[in-house]
């Protein structure tokens, strides 16, 4: 079985360790901060410049000076601190995050990564993902492996604008677990019940297949 | 005004001076931490062809927004533009331009153009669409493209508190772009919920020093919320 969006979020958040700074993209990512492990702390960027996001206010303690990148009434939590755009993005640049989670439309073996525009349609913008994608050294792209009609988007050469180039090296699909090495996607783990065949079949670039790939636990 | 004083007591005042086909930076995240009154003001003047950097464009009917329906926005230079049913509608007929610009290469083009940096490189963008016929340099096996700073004729922002000689303090989020954006204004007007008299604000608790801003103007503000999301008790 493909895995839900819950389980794509707690599959993301056994990649946070204790004491990791974390910026999580808009849905799925997002997510994920309802499953930090126990004992583990975590603490979030939002790249219009806030580190150490909390939960949604009660409704008494929405302030609109304060929000997240999406644009959503947020809180803060102990600890927390506030700095301008271009600070925030110093630090993404600097490589002073440590994980950065984000959604995508399609991604290849080269490590390149399409997330902001389909032509043709409407011209939205590329915000922060440009940014973190070029300034995080460790990123996971969280993302379906095909689209409806069973179309890869794992594949040999994005054909949408990209993003960033040769720069995503981790990918979570609905269907896998994959890494990006020497131009190649690697299986690395399979949602439960579902079989390498399957995930071969929809993956359009490179794929090896080690001896073992075991189910995530999720 | 004399000697630091920057206050100001008009709206009318704080933008004279503002002309057709200027450039104009602007504060804000959204809609928050965005120069309301001062959009409104330019809204009233009617300026029109203007280039405005700014991250958004405001929604329909609320911040930059405004400016569209009287269409006196020539261009956009801002990282996301959606949720804006006009603007889509200005510039799939023509009449508007956009530059996309990666949100951190916005900000740094602020701050270089604040800070006397002619341009700088950067990762962000290479061997995307941004990256297109951009000067490219490898450093330690990176490539990073030239980017150019941006400065305005005029820059619109927002803080919270002042003083008279226009040292700021900004609020929680709504931060965001405010510091570079007033960095970067050749005339800097900063509109804020409070002005206080000079020696009430602790130097060390200033975010941005008074000598970036040329003109500052006491408000009221609607403070519109794009996406409430609140949690149940």
């Amino acid at each position: 079985m493909a895995l839900t969006r819950e389980q794509l979020a707690q599959r993301v958040a056994q990649e946070f360790k204790d004491g990791y700074y974390v910026n999580l993209g808009i849905g799925i990512p997002t997510l994920a901060a309802n499953y930090v492990p126990e004992g583990v702390q975590v603490m979030l960027q939002s790249e219009n410049g806030l580190l150490g996001m909390g939960q949604f206010p009660l409704e008494e303690e929405v302030d609109a000076d304060l929000i997240n990148a999406g644009k959503q009434t947020v809180t803060m939590v102990t600890g927390a601190s506030i700095f301008s755009s271009a600070e925030s993005f110093g630090m993404i640049r600097g490589g002073h995050v440590d994980l950065t989670v984000l959604g995508a439309f399609e991604v290849d073996c080269q490590g390149s990564i399409a997330s902001y525009m389909i032509p043709g349609k409407l011209i939205k913008g590329m915000g922060g993902a440009m940014d973190l994608v070029a300034g995080a050294d460790n990123i996971i792209v969280t993302m379906t492996h095909a689209s409806k009609t069973g179309q890869s988007k794992l594949l040999a050469e994005c054909t949408l604008p990209l993003t960033g180039k040769g720069c995503i090296k981790r990918v979570l699909t609905d269907l896998a677990l994959l890494d990006i090495e020497d131009g190649k996607f690697i299986l690395r783990e399979r949602a439960p019940g579902v079989t390498v065949e399957e995930i071969a079949k929809l993956t359009e670039g490179e794929l090896v297949i080690p001896d073992n790939v075991p189910e995530m636990a999720v | 005004m004399a000697g630091f004083d920057k206050v100001v007591n008009s709206y009318e005042e704080a933008l004279d001076g503002l002309e057709d086909n200027m450039t104009v930076i602007a504060g804000g995240f959204g809609l928050c931490g965005i120069p309301e009154n001062l959009i409104k003001e330019i809204k009233r003047k009617g300026t029109t062809g203007l280039t405005i950097a700014s991250n958004n464009a405001g929604v329909d009917g609320k911040g930059l927004g405004l400016l569209l329906e009287e269409k006196q926005i020539k261009k956009m230079i801002a990282s996301y533009v959606g949720e804006n049913a006009l603007f889509m509608e200005q510039l799939l007929s023509g009449e508007l331009e956009v530059e996309l610009t990666p949100q951190g290469t916005l900000a740094e083009k602020m701050r270089a153009g604040g800070a006397g940096i002619p341009a700088f490189f950067t990762a962000t963008g290479y061997g995307t669409p941004v990256g297109e016929d951009k000067e490219v340099r490898e450093y330690n096996g990176r490539h990073y493209i030239l980017e150019e700073a941006l400065q305005g004729d005029f820059t619109i922002a927002k803080a919270w508190k002042a003083d008279r000689f226009g040292n700021l303090m900004f609020r929680k989020t709504a931060r965001n772009f405010n510091p570079m954006a007033i960095t970067a204004g050749k005339i800097a007007v900063v509109e804020v919920e409070e002005i206080v008299e000079v020696g009430t604000l602790d130097p060390d608790e200033i975010h941005l020093p008074g000598i970036y801003v040329n003109r500052l103007i006491q408000g009221t503000f609607v403070k519109d919320i794009e996406q409430r999301t609140v949690r149940q008790a």
